[in-house]
């Protein structure tokens, strides 16, 4: 198996800025949550149970045909850092990170597949694709649930479906997210409408690492709330769909923003370079605005030779855990600050800023192009 | 305001979360003593406004009898202690259910062991894959503890039971299909 540098060290398939609409939804996510029939969940249940379940349902993880040279690891194995990182990586979740003994994940090469054993379920299948692409992200761990389920008896019931800890997760146990970056509904303060609009279909909207996170990076995350009543395939083409109308918003918003107000966009990215550039303290909220704002330039073409992917992956190591296990050790906050900084400057020496980019407001307005959509 | 229960004008307002739910009760004075809700030890809302089988008196409470959850704990935390839980606590289940998803029966994928499910045909699929994945070697069973869950027949009898007390016919109707489906020639109980 796969050790921890290697995992982390190579970037996720889903990082590469590629994908549908890839300009503005940074990642599709789909996760299943399963139990085992006849045993108490996670939340109820004993230590010693969770680490019998374990140790019982470990191996058979690991011998999916997806899972082959990936990684997995104990949780009593795992630093406290290392656990953040794959949350940054959005690769296990905070609850789980929080927990230790009984627990263990297990990640397929690429990173697209996580597998959570005694999460707040005993297992939570996640598969995560670059783009708007929840329907391939469905597809990855509607596979792994088939292939599990064939060995492990899931805890299921004809009338109310996959039975989980939480009523709330009951019946498909399917909770389909898109990460969207919005920075022109947030500059032209169209973002609460369409928030309250998404919310009033029975979506929710959140932050960057879910429930009750900010929205920092003008980051948002939209999932289904009911999991009940509706098919898997029907949740997920209701989500693109809505998700399609956002990401109309948002194209029509930054045309706006080109056309109506080219000097405050320039401004605004302008700006963010030259402190991304040359300052040496940055906090995680201003580094996290700030990168927002270049990526949006970087799209509207106003900053010469910046790849989206440089940017997303500086968005990953500016991140606690990320400094400090690049660090190799425990940061206060005022270190990780000068740290953070250290890699922007770093990252964007091989960037020329958007003032050495033609200024005339004579280029052509209109939305971005969407990437192919192969 | 109008109190909830009655015509007169309310003064005794309450916010409750429930099950991440955000619940507002307006309750006019005699309403709130009546439901004790301005007592020191009153504020469980949900006892007094949820259905009366999910209350719990102490000597009486519902426990899981697979797990030994108690109908508190379910409504103190919001989660249920195991999957059977689920069988133990279904009286008044549905309202929940009902205020929370778009339904209260699942209609998506089913486990191939329970009655198989037709693969779910993805309305965009461009090139659709189907897997038929039967070169892995199946992974080693896993024990079912002595205290498994009854079988689904048994448990659709038993909600069909109830739907017919309930005068649910529509739901009646389903489940008595699904028993056929599931075991064509049962010998009737």
């Amino acid at each position: 198996m796969m050790r921890f540098a290697t995992l982390i060290k190579n970037p996720a398939d889903w990082m590469k800025g590629t994908g549908p609409h890839s300009e503005i939804v940074m990642t599709s996510r789909v996760r299943l949550a399963r139990n085992l029939r006849g045993f108490p969940f996670p939340g109820f249940s004993q230590e010693r149970q969770r680490v019998d379940l374990l140790e019982q349902v470990r191996p058979v993880v690991e011998q999916l045909p997806e899972m082959r040279d990936g990684y997995s690891e104990d949780y009593t194995d795992l630093s406290k850092i290392r656990k953040q990182v794959l949350v940054e990586r959005h690769l296990v979740s905070r609850e789980h990170a929080a927990r230790s003994s009984g627990c263990a994940v297990v990640v397929d090469r690429k990173q697209s597949i996580s597998i959570m054993i005694n999460e707040e379920d005993h297992f939570r299948i996640q598969g995560i694709r670059p783009g708007l692409n929840l329907h391939s992200a469905y597809e990855l761990v509607d596979r792994v649930d088939s292939e599990l389920e064939s060995g492990l008896p899931f805890a299921f019931d004809s009338k109310l479906g996959y039975l989980t800890a939480c009523p709330t997760n009951l019946g498909t146990g399917m909770r389909a997210s898109v990460m969207l970056h919005l920075p022109a509904l947030v500059l032209t303060e169209q973002i609460n409408p369409v928030i309250k609009a998404v919310g009033k279909i029975g979506l929710a909207v959140r932050g960057l690492y879910g429930e009750g996170t900010e929205a920092l990076g003008n980051l948002f995350q939209i999932s289904n709330q009911h999991t009940l009543g509706e098919a898997e395939p029907e949740i997920i083409a209701q989500i693109e769909k809505v998700i399609e109308g956002v990401v109309r918003s948002e194209q029509n918003a930054r045309a706006k923003l080109k056309e109506d107000h080219h000097t405050m966009l320039q401004d605004q990215v302008g700006r963010a370079y030259a402190i991304l550039r040359y300052a040496h303290v940055l906090s995680s909220k201003e580094a996290l605005n700030l990168l927002s704002m270049l990526r949006l330039g970087a799209d509207l073409d106003l900053v010469g030779n910046c790849d989206r992917s440089l940017i997303d992956m500086m968005l990953l190591e500016i991140q606690p855990a990320h400094l400090q296990l690049n660090a190799a050790r425990e940061l206060s906050p005022d270190e990780r600050d000068s740290m953070r900084a250290e890699i922007t400057r770093a990252r964007l020496q091989s960037i020329h800023g958007p003032g050495s980019f033609p200024t005339s407001q004579s280029t052509p307005g209109g939305p971005p192009s969407a990437p192919n959509d192969e | 305001m109008k109190c909830d229960v009655c015509e007169n004008e309310a003064s005794v307002f309450l916010t409750q979360i429930i099950n991440g739910q955000m619940t507002t009760v307006n309750l006019c004075e005699s309403c709130s003593k009546a439901k004790g809700v301005t007592e020191e030890t009153g504020f469980g809302l949900a006892e007094a406004f949820l259905t009366p089988s999910m209350r719990s008196e102490d000597s009486m409470e519902v426990v899981c009898n697979a797990c030994g959850f108690t109908a508190s704990q379910l409504k103190k935390i919001g989660r249920m202690g195991c999957p059977e839980c689920y069988h133990s606590f279904r009286e008044g289940l549905d309202g929940l259910l009902r205020n929370m998803h778009k339904g209260t029966r699942h209609v998506g994928k089913r486990p191939a062991s329970v009655g198989g499910t037709a693969p779910q045909l993805l309305p965009r699929q461009r090139t659709s894959v189907v897997r038929e994945e039967t070169s892995t070697p199946p992974p080693p069973p896993l024990p079912v503890p002595a205290q498994a869950q009854p079988s689904d027949v048994s448990k659709l009898r038993a909600d069909l039971d109830l739907a017919v007390k309930e005068e649910r016919y529509e739901d009646a109707a389903k489940l008595k299909a699904e028993i056929e489906r599931l075991q064509p020639k049962a010998p009737s109980k």
